[in-house]
């Protein structure tokens, strides 16, 4: 499907959390050939959530996992098709018809959104890939109850990090926390909170540089103040600095980022490129589900004004 | 030819040990419940079959608190139902058996363990998607 001399797809939607879901709601509605291509699985970030309060119309609580799975089922429902495990690797938009390849084919399509949502940011020093799974996690709620009495060292600064520390310090026997500076100034100050969470060290005027052990997380190691390293022994790093945007492909096919690599849109979705849209928590908005379900159904509404321009041109 | 086969001593022995191995499997099997297709397995029974199963064992290693565990679900049956014949896809409760997920260091959840004559020989650690799953599981079996 979609190779070659094929037609192309009217809008292809990159990303198929909350934002992509409700842009292809949109988009099949109104009888546009839609395709979601997903690098994982249907939901995104917001799948993982055990818990939503805050979604319109669901008065009870609800799973992330439900309710992403009905935009699923509602957007399949109106024909849009969703390829799952099919992740984008290459982009040409120099053209009005803009050619997305993935692993496993080359499609073509007329409009495009973008929503490709974000991931976690990674601290950059050895050790961290090498463990991720054998001791390093970005998700305490995930993996936490694994190291139940265990001693582990959360990495971060903020309201995040926070909450993972007094998460993890009921499971584990002590918790130190290494506060991390990010790039570009944007680091949270430092939440006066955890000196007040039980069973934690904070480890004030150090900074990480590596994660030990050789099967398994063995210990951090941290620089103090005056470039003397020390050693803390933990079996688990929980690494909570924040999201980056899973933008890098776009960049390099000229779509404007901005200084964070986050896509800039205006108030109708578009991005500097004529038919390319973004929505969700790519483009830096309050990483919401129904920011983002609005801002897909925003970027559709406009790929449809966009389309219909074409045609009139024709 | 079946009347000499079965007269033949050599040849009953060999028809006997294989009927054993073969009741001995369904045991096993049986011991742990099965749900959806999926082999449960816990502490007790986990060597039993792991090591001595004669196609490869899938392994998911899964906690009901954990979410990405229920997204990787739906997609470890539909692989389980593809493979039958070809490989034991079990799963096995990090929470109920800790003593097998530190076995096997397990520190992240969902992670998926591909067992060949009871070796690791192959690990996926993540809701990675359907795909991935199915890359690392087709390479052993």
């Amino acid at each position: 499907m979609g190779v070659g001399s094929e037609e192309p797809f009217d809008v292809i939607i990159v990303g198929a959390g909350p934002a992509g879901l409700t842009a292809g709601i949109y988009a099949a509605r109104k009888g546009l050939r839609a395709l979601i291509l997903e690098a994982k699985y249907p939901g995104g970030r917001a799948a993982e959530a055990a818990q939503i309060e805050n979604y319109p119309g669901f008065p009870e609580p609800v799973s992330g996992l439900e309710l992403t799975n009905k935009m699923l089922k509602q957007a399949e429902r109106h024909g849009a098709v969703v390829r799952t495990s099919e992740e984008v690797v290459k982009l040409d938009l120099r053209n009005p018809v803009k050619i997305i390849e993935t692993r496993e084919a080359s499609y073509r399509s007329r409009a495009l959104i973008i929503a490709t949502g974000v991931q976690h940011r990674k601290l950059r020093v050895p050790g961290e890939e090498r463990l991720l799974g054998r001791g390093v996690s970005y998700c305490a709620a995930c993996d936490g109850p694994l190291f139940r009495g265990r001693e582990v060292a959360v990495i971060g600064s903020g309201k995040m990090a926070f909450e993972d520390a007094a998460y993890l310090s009921t499971l584990a026997s002590k918790v130190f926390i290494v506060p991390h500076e990010y790039p570009y100034g944007d680091t949270p100050t430092l939440e006066p909170r955890f000196n007040d969470l039980p069973n934690t060290e904070l480890v004030t005027g150090a900074k990480l540089k590596d994660v030990k052990g050789d099967n398994v997380v063995r210990s951090i190691l941290v620089t103090r103040q005056g470039g003397e390293s020390s050693e803390i022994p933990v079996s688990g790093v929980f690494i909570s600095i924040g999201v980056i945007p899973a933008t890098e492909l776009l960049g390099r096919a000229g779509v404007a980022l901005d200084k964070s690599g986050f896509v800039l849109v205006d108030r109708r979705q578009r991005t500097n490129l004529p038919g390319v849209f973004a929505a969700g928590d790519c483009t830096a908005n309050a990483m919401q589900i129904v920011v983002a379900a609005g801002e897909g159904a925003t970027a559709a509404v406009s790929a449809i004004s966009y389309l219909q321009s074409l045609r009139d041109r024709a | 030819m079946e009347t000499l086969a079965l007269s033949d001593p050599e040849l009953e022995r060999i028809r006997r040990n294989k009927f054993k191995q073969l009741m001995e499997g369904r045991r096993y099997l049986s011991s742990a419940s099965r749900e959806e297709g999926l082999t449960q397995l816990e502490t007790k029974n986990f060597h039993q079959i792991v090591d001595s199963s004669r196609v490869p064992v899938v392994v998911d290693f899964w906690a009901a608190w954990c979410m990405p565990c229920r997204i990787m679900h739906p997609i470890f049956e539909r692989l389980s139902k593809k493979y039958a014949d070809r490989a034991i896809f079990a799963r096995l409760n990090v929470d109920e058996n800790p003593e097998i997920a530190s076995e096997y260091s397990v520190y992240s959840i969902p992670t998926f363990i591909i067992f060949v004559g009871g070796k690791p020989v192959e690990q996926v650690v993540g809701a990675v998607g359907e795909k991935a799953l199915e890359r690392a599981v087709a390479k052993h079996i």
